[in-house]
């Protein structure tokens, strides 16, 4: 492996970050441009949208499922497991409904992004395609971007619901207590700031998600390798900066909303 | 004379580019994290000229296509294509002239996701503008120009390297473009299919004038190119005369080390004196 000095290491990092800033700039700025690639927008949200939908309810099937099981047994410690359906619905709604939807989407697509961009590069057909006469970036990283934004942005309302089913279930079945009781909590218990940090959320997570699979894609430098690569540094990337993000997005919106 | 029916009734709308040229190289270098590839180069392609580009692997030949095109920016130097300079255009206003431009890659580069209709039709869908039934018709006229009609719903994948070859022929040639540009059409291929694809170029060459840069390992096609012109009435390559070498408007380049040591015809290549290019040339 050949060594690289501090410096050189740096200014990569540097190079990086400000091709990455770029290309998330131009996904955006292509939205106001001519041509308009509407066929591909709904070709990657059927792919990224209805591909990701069993795996999100899924997944926050079982997390709404687990996250009432665990509760419960603090919950009744303090004789209050009637408040299962405020706990599971704000932890749902503000927190794990998008970071799930945004981790698993980000796992199954910002691969499949950096993947399918990669091969296109090393077998040169991005070349081919600016060759001729078509922006890249207009045909195939403003339609992914838009399309993740959009889909994530539903799919999280729908992970939303099942994870409150998954809670009901286990507080129905497992727990004995009354459905009733617990739709009543779960909705009472949610203001407008909840709903709000939880729509907000996929709408960044998915912008990251797009544009940082398709920044790794269309970085692939080194054959079939190299799309390997790419693909596992693109869902690290992407997960990583999901968790890191939620954070301050969080923190911003709560000194934002008060 | 009745000539046999051509693939594109409509002539090519030319432009005299800079000073008449259609590609214009001058003083340009470049290097590749550090490594120079191209060290001061000048040459020009007039407009209804074939140049190919002779040089070992690495000598920068697919880099000078790729500069023309504008898919990479030089270090150094000028390169006006049809009379603009590549070197100070915006990505943006490349692609209105990259449109007049057809590139042939040498693994193809076709679109493994789109079948063969799609591929061909890929520019003018691009472009829009044109009906589907006539770019259905269009699609048609470039398979047939390369004798692959009924491939029309294949996939890449399903293709032969040659087929792709072809098919890619007809993606670069399907808006009738002003300038071609050739990356080793013909490596890796069988005898035959080379012939078949030297054919084709000659073809383009001959009938529709179309200005190119051919990169080549195979001195033997390019020789071809330069001995055969393609006769419209009989429909098939066939040798010059003797004695008419002049008539074909087909030059040579050989790169060494980043420069041109030669700059020709056929004819002064096969009469170089220089040591270099008599054993590239045996």
């Amino acid at each position: 492996m050949e060594l690289i000095s501090p410096t050189e290491l740096a200014k990569e990092k540097v190079v990086s970050v400000q091709h990455y800033t770029f290309l998330a700039w131009r996904s955006v700025a292509n939205l106001f441009r001519t041509p308009r690639y509407w066929t591909d927008m709904i070709q990657q949200a059927d792919l990224i949208g209805f591909g990701s939908l069993p795996i999100v309810l899924a997944a926050c099937f079982f997390t709404g499922a687990a996250l009432a099981l665990n509760s419960a047994t603090t919950l009744s410690r303090f004789g209050a497991l009637s408040l299962i359906g405020q706990l599971v619905s704000l932890g749902i709604v503000r927190e794990l409904g998008p970071v799930l939807s945004g981790l698993v989407v980000a796992g199954r697509n910002s691969s499949g992004m950096a993947s399918e961009l990669g091969s296109m590069i090393v077998t040169e057909q991005i070349d081919a395609m600016r060759a001729l006469g078509t922006d890249p970036m207009k045909k195939l990283v403003t339609p992914r971007v838009a399309s993740t934004v959009i889909m994530l942005f539903f799919l999280t309302i729908l992970g939303d619901l099942l994870g409150l089913i998954g809670g009901n279930v286990v507080a129905s079945l497992l727990l004995g207590l009354d459905s009733h009781q617990y739709w009543s909590n779960a909705w009472q218990t949610l203001v407008f700031e909840d709903v709000f940090m939880g729509l907000v959320k996929p709408l960044v997570f998915g912008f990251i998600i797009a544009t940082i699979g398709c920044y790794y894609g269309l970085t692939t430098r080194g054959g079939t390798q190299g799309v390997g690569r790419s693909t596992t540094e693109a869902v690290v990337a992407s997960m990583i900066l999901i968790i890191v993000v939620d954070v301050f997005v969080t923190r911003l919106l709560m000194i934002l909303l008060g | 004379m009745a000539y046999p029916p051509t693939v594109f009734e409509r002539a090519p709308v030319r432009r005299a580019g800079a000073e008449g040229n259609a590609v214009v190289f001058e003083d340009v270098a470049m290097s590749f994290e550090s490594n120079p590839v191209l060290d001061g180069i000048s040459f020009r392609l007039a407009l209804g000229e074939t140049k190919a580009i002779f040089g070992v692997a690495g000598a920068g030949k697919s880099t000078i296509l790729k500069l023309t095109l504008g898919l990479l920016k030089p270090d150094q130097g000028q390169i006006y294509v049809l009379g603009q300079d590549v070197t100070q255009m915006e990505e943006e206003d490349l692609f209105e002239l990259r449109r007049k431009i057809g590139i042939v890659f040498q693994e193809s580069a076709l679109f493994d996701s789109l079948t063969v209709r799609e591929n061909v039709a890929f520019r003018l869908m691009e472009e829009g503008g044109t009906s589907e039934d006539e770019i259905e018709q269009r699609v048609r006229e470039s398979l047939r120009f390369v004798e692959l009609e009924h491939t029309l719903d294949m996939f890449p994948v399903e293709l032969s390297g040659g087929m792709r070859r072809r098919v890619a022929i007809a993606r670069a040639i399907i808006t009738q473009p002003e300038v071609l540009l050739y990356d080793s059409p013909t490596g890796g291929l069988d005898p035959v299919t080379s012939t078949t694809i030297v054919e084709l170029i000659v073809k383009q060459r001959d009938v529709y004038k179309t200005s190119s840069l051919l990169v080549s390992h195979r001195l033997q096609d390019a020789f071809t190119m330069a001995t055969h012109y393609f006769d419209r009435r009989e429909n098939r390559m066939k040798p010059l005369p003797p004695g008419s070498r002049t008539e074909v408007p087909m030059n040579f380049i050989v790169l060494r080390d980043g420069k041109v040591i030669f700059n020709g015809d056929a004819h002064e290549l096969a009469q170089s004196k220089d040591e270099y290019i008599r054993e590239y040339i045996s």
